[in-house]
């Protein structure tokens, strides 16, 4: 096989997303997290003899929230399927699923992709779906602390999941985690997943392939259960590799399930194709198949927020904000909350200031502290009241920095109770400049001189200088101004 | 006392103890000495338990004692082991359960419990209600009273038993492809499988899920018009169950039958049913004529496809409703394996009876890829086929009738190595189930042996009240349904 070869990569994905429902999917027992083993588990969950499934209305509502967000078709009949296999933490012995009639078909996904060495380019990729369909989750097999022996929690069997997935239309890992953070936004977007990624409530099944451009579809290898968008990025990154020096060192690439291991950062195969199960799909005739009336779909829409998608262009429409900057500030709908509210108390003038406050000083110091923006210590309208201070030229931008500081510490209600109890009010008046500057200059003559022989840098010393002697309360515009005047008088 | 408690309709039981004639624990006693006197012989139940029962009957003695009258208040009833009973061993007649003590009431027990019913036992049957015949069975065979050298019919075996030797006044059964209504015939009994949904199946041990359907089996059309009342009924447990008003299926008992149309299917006149058979059903039909119906020739073209389309679906149902019983969280688990897929292996094994594993194969055999459109798939075209038939027959007749089964009760182990001999006795029955139909046996006659004959009826959907009417308009004319067998 010749090296050097272009080489295309091919990415689809399979994402589990469990949804919020407040009770399991086929039963009325409690989906919430972190209970005792096995005491959220009711007779149906634990297959007991004689039960049946009944389906949860809530779960059907989340996945046509999720089919009305993606512009897909929202099947008005769909049928539950049982897949069979045997397994100690999946008590009937099959779970219900979807197979041939799934409850969402098409749909698309559009979202930027930063590419270039920072991420300061981005284009736009639309990632098409093939489908979403509605399943019940397993429980948990446990192999530690129990001697050799494995235990079986079943409170998570019967969670509701919704199984998304996409056409082969990924062509990086850069491009696949792009879409599974949109995806993973979106669905917390329209309330029907909590995103929790540590709990197992969004994890992603890659399948990956290669060929050369313009060659037809490689084979596949499914790496499955990636649980965080680090992993994901380097496991398809290990897999492409892998799969291209394979196939360079003259091998070839059979279907297979594949694992990452974070630790060494490498896929092994799980399962190859050869001893792949048969599941023995059929129609559950327990259950009637899912017919979804047009009222209900109507009902369903009347209730979905202003998605993501329609409101960053309304940000940059009403709020003359880059692209960027509105798709930024659409990551979440609590950021886009947080936003909208800190413009509304700043007013309309000041958009682009707020954006840039919050894009900038609150969402690094939300980072540094990991904090979610809902529980930001600084309001948005605290954050509207340095906003509308620096605009009015009370304080400095930079004087804005620490009373965003001193909001976050609490040491008062808003910025201008703050600034007064701190003296933080920029100096204006410019006779009160004037002498400052003066005892500068006769204090630096070195850099006077500097300046005077053609070094810029020196003056910037000089401003610093009159800066720092005032704790930066002078307004710099006026230092600058009036230093340049002296020096050229 | 007047009264005969063995032979007494509901009615008269009813009565006699809403008069304090007689008490709930006199009359449940009554029946617990016989049943533990016959039992031994008989083999219908598989769990008596005299202090659970009796607590039940003083339960509903005090009911009875504040003035509280109902239809079933103080009657004891006995219940096909399928129907999970709290704090009652649950087996299906199968080792895998033998140990299952359930701690929930399926929905038919919850009813029966609230209308004041005693639990006199849980009956034998064949396991996980695969058979013809009550031979598959862990705790052995049960023996029909007429000659205990014969089979009761299957698979609700145990239930047919107690209530032919007057062990128990009527008892609970299901039918999947015929469970209720064979074994009734082979007993000289009553018994109805309704419309598909009329009776929740939550708390019925699942065979085929789409097929599986509770019914009563008793001593007249009567009796089980009143026990489906109880029975009936929508549970939102059970997504299949339907929605429908509350009927009183004894409501046209009486009504005269003058121009009723009764359809006799050509294909179930024809070779196949033995002569015995066919004079007691003929004689039925002429017993019909007499009180106004009128028979008529239809026909059900796809009939014959039945039993084929039936032993592929129910199977493949089956093969995955049983995938519960792995060892895992209740029921039996091999004692020794050496690892998990062994633990499985050994414990479906030694937990589940042949007729059950040979289910299993078949059914995951026609679910498996490359086979599943050849099999499952087209049988159920099949199926669209005969409810097809069945909805074109009834623009011509008001009810379609047959015999049950194509020969009385035939000896035990007769035919025990020939499964597929033993699945066309269910000829005549799988199709009702197949279309979602209600079927309805009563006795009709004797045949060969002195064996007790059934006739068939079928109804369209939801015709549950004048299939009943038939029948009860017939046993007023005759007294097939009073017959007893010699006391063993």
């Amino acid at each position: 096989m010749q090296r050097g070869t272009q080489w295309e990569v091919v990415i689809g994905l399979e994402t589990h997303a469990q949804l919020r429902t407040s009770s399991k999917i086929f039963s009325g027992a409690s989906t919430a997290f972190g209970a005792a083993p096995n005491v959220q588990a009711c007779a149906v969950d634990l297959a007991l003899p004689g039960v049946l499934p009944v389906l949860n209305k809530a779960a059907v509502e989340c996945a046509i929230r999720f089919g009305l967000a993606l512009g897909a078709e929202i099947a008005p009949r769909s049928v539950f399927a049982r897949k069979n296999y045997f397994y100690p933490d999946l008590p009937k012995g099959y779970q219900i699923s979807q197979f041939e009639l799934p409850v969402v078909k098409g749909g698309t996904l559009t979202m930027l992709v930063a590419s270039g060495k920072s991420g300061e380019s981005a284009y736009e990729k639309t990632v098409h779906l093939t489908r979403a369909h509605l399943e019940e989750d397993a429980g948990k097999s446990l192999h530690e602390d129990f001697h050799g022996k494995t235990g079986i929690d079943l409170n998570r069997a019967g969670t509701p999941l919704l199984e998304i997935v996409t056409e082969p239309d990924m062509r990086s890992a850069a491009e696949a985690v792009a879409y599974a953070k949109a995806l993973h936004a979106l669905v917390r977007w329209i309330g029907i997943c909590d995103g929790n990624m540590q709990e197992g409530s969004f994890r992603c099944d890659a399948n990956v392939s290669v060929r050369r451009l313009g060659a037809p579809l490689g084979t596949r290898r499914e790496i499955k259960n990636l649980n965080s968008f680090r992993f994901l990025q380097q496991a398809i990154d290990y897999e492409i590799k892998w799969q291209i020096e394979t196939i360079e060192d003259g091998g070839s690439i059979h279907q297979a399930t594949v694992l990452f291991d974070p630790a060494t950062g490498a896929t092994r195969a799980m399962r190859s194709k050869e001893d792949a199960q048969d599941y023995r799909y059929f129609p559950d005739p327990d259950l009637l198949p899912l017919e979804i009336a047009p009222a209900w779909i109507s009902a369903v829409r009347a209730n979905m927020p202003e998605l993501p998608a329609e409101m960053r262009l309304r940000f940059e429409r009403d709020y003359g904000l880059s692209a960027y900057d509105a798709v930024a500030l659409t990551a979440s709908r609590e950021t886009a909350q947080y936003y909208e509210d800190c413009v509304a108390a700043a007013g309309k003038g000041s958009s682009k200031t707020c954006a840039n406050w919050v894009m900038g000083d609150l969402s690094a110091r939300l980072n540094k502290e990991n904090l979610e923006i809902a529980a930001a210590p600084v309001s948005p309208g605290q954050l509207a009241g340095i906003v509308q201070r620096i605009a009015d030229n009370t304080i400095s931008n930079k004087i804005g920095k620490d009373v965003f500081d001193a909001l976050w510490n609490g040491d008062g209600p808003d910025a201008d109770a703050i600034i007064a109890a701190k003296g933080l009010k920029q100096i204006t008046d410019s006779g009160a400049i004037e002498k400052l500057i003066d005892e500068v200059l006769a204090a630096n003559p070195k850099s006077v001189e500097e300046f005077r022989a053609g070094k810029e840098k020196a003056f910037n010393a000089l401003v610093g200088q009159a800066m720092k002697a005032t704790k930066g309360k002078a307004n710099p515009q006026q230092v600058n101004e009036l230093l340049r005047k002296k020096l050229a008088g | 006392m007047i009264l005969n408690p063995i032979q007494a309709s509901l009615k008269e039981l009813a009565q006699a103890l809403g008069t304090k004639a007689i008490s709930s624990v006199e009359l449940t006693t009554l029946f617990l000495d016989r049943s533990e006197r016959l039992n031994p012989t008989l083999n219908a139940f598989i769990t008596l338990d005299r202090d659970k029962t009796l607590a039940m009957a003083r339960a509903a003695d005090v009911r009875l004692a504040t003035g509280e009258t109902g239809p079933l208040l103080g009657i004891p009833l006995a219940y096909k082991d399928i129907f999970c009973m709290e704090g009652w061993l649950t087996t299906c007649a199968s080792k895998m359960l033998a140990n299952f003590v359930s701690p929930y009431d399926a929905h038919v027990v919850e009813q029966f419990k609230k209308a004041g019913m005693v639990t006199l036992g849980k009956c034998n049957m064949d396991e996980f209600a695969m058979g013809s015949s009550t031979e598959n069975s862990f705790y052995g065979p049960a023996k029909n009273p007429w000659d205990v050298r014969r089979v009761p019919g299957g698979s609700s075996g145990g239930s047919a038993v107690a209530i032919a030797a007057r062990l128990a006044p009527a008892a609970t059964g299901t039918d999947t492809g015929g469970s209720i209504r064979q074994p009734a015939a082979l007993c000289g009994l009553t018994g109805i499988k309704p419309t598909y949904g009329v009776v929740s199946r939550y708390g019925m041990i699942a065979f085929a899920s789409s097929l599986d359907q509770g019914g009563p089996m008793a001593k007249s059309a009567e009796d089980c018009a009143l026990l489906l009342g109880a029975m009936a009924g929508f549970d939102p447990r059970d997504s299949t169950s339907l929605q429908r008003p509350a009927e009183d299926y004894r409501r046209s008992l009486e009504k005269p039958l003058d121009g009723l149309r009764i359809g006799l299917p050509k294909e179930f006149f024809c070779a196949g049913m033995s002569d015995d058979v066919r004079s007691a059903v003929d004689a039925a039909l002429g017993e019909y004529r007499k009180l106004g119906a009128r028979t008529i020739e239809v026909s059900l073209p796809n009939s014959g496809l039945s039993v084929p389309a039936y032993y592929v679906i129910a199977p493949a149902e089956a093969s995955s409703n049983l995938s519960r019983f792995d060892g895992v969280r209740y029921g039996y688990r091999a004692p020794d394996y050496s690892d998990l897929a062994d633990m499985y292996c050994k414990t479906r094994a030694q937990g589940f009876g042949a007729e059950v594993k040979r289910r299993i194969l078949i059914g995951t055999y026609v679910l498996s890829h490359g086979y599943y459109d050849a099999y499952y798939l087209q049988a159920q075209k099949v199926r669209r086929l005969i409810a097809n038939d069945f909805a074109e027959a009834f623009k011509h007749c008001d009810i379609i009738a047959s015999p049950t089964t194509p020969n009385v009760a035939f000896e035990i182990g007769s035919k025990s190595s020939d499964p597929v001999q033993m699945y066309l006795s269910d000829i005549y029955t799988t199709s009702a189930n197949l279309a979602g139909l209600p079927g309805l046996s009563i006795p009709c006659g004797f045949g060969a042996g002195n064996m007790p004959v059934g006739l068939q009826l079928i109804g369209n959907y939801f015709d549950e009240a004048r299939m009943l009417n038939l029948a009860h308009r017939y046993q007023q004319a005759t007294d097939w349904h009073l017959r007893m067998p010699e006391e063993l």
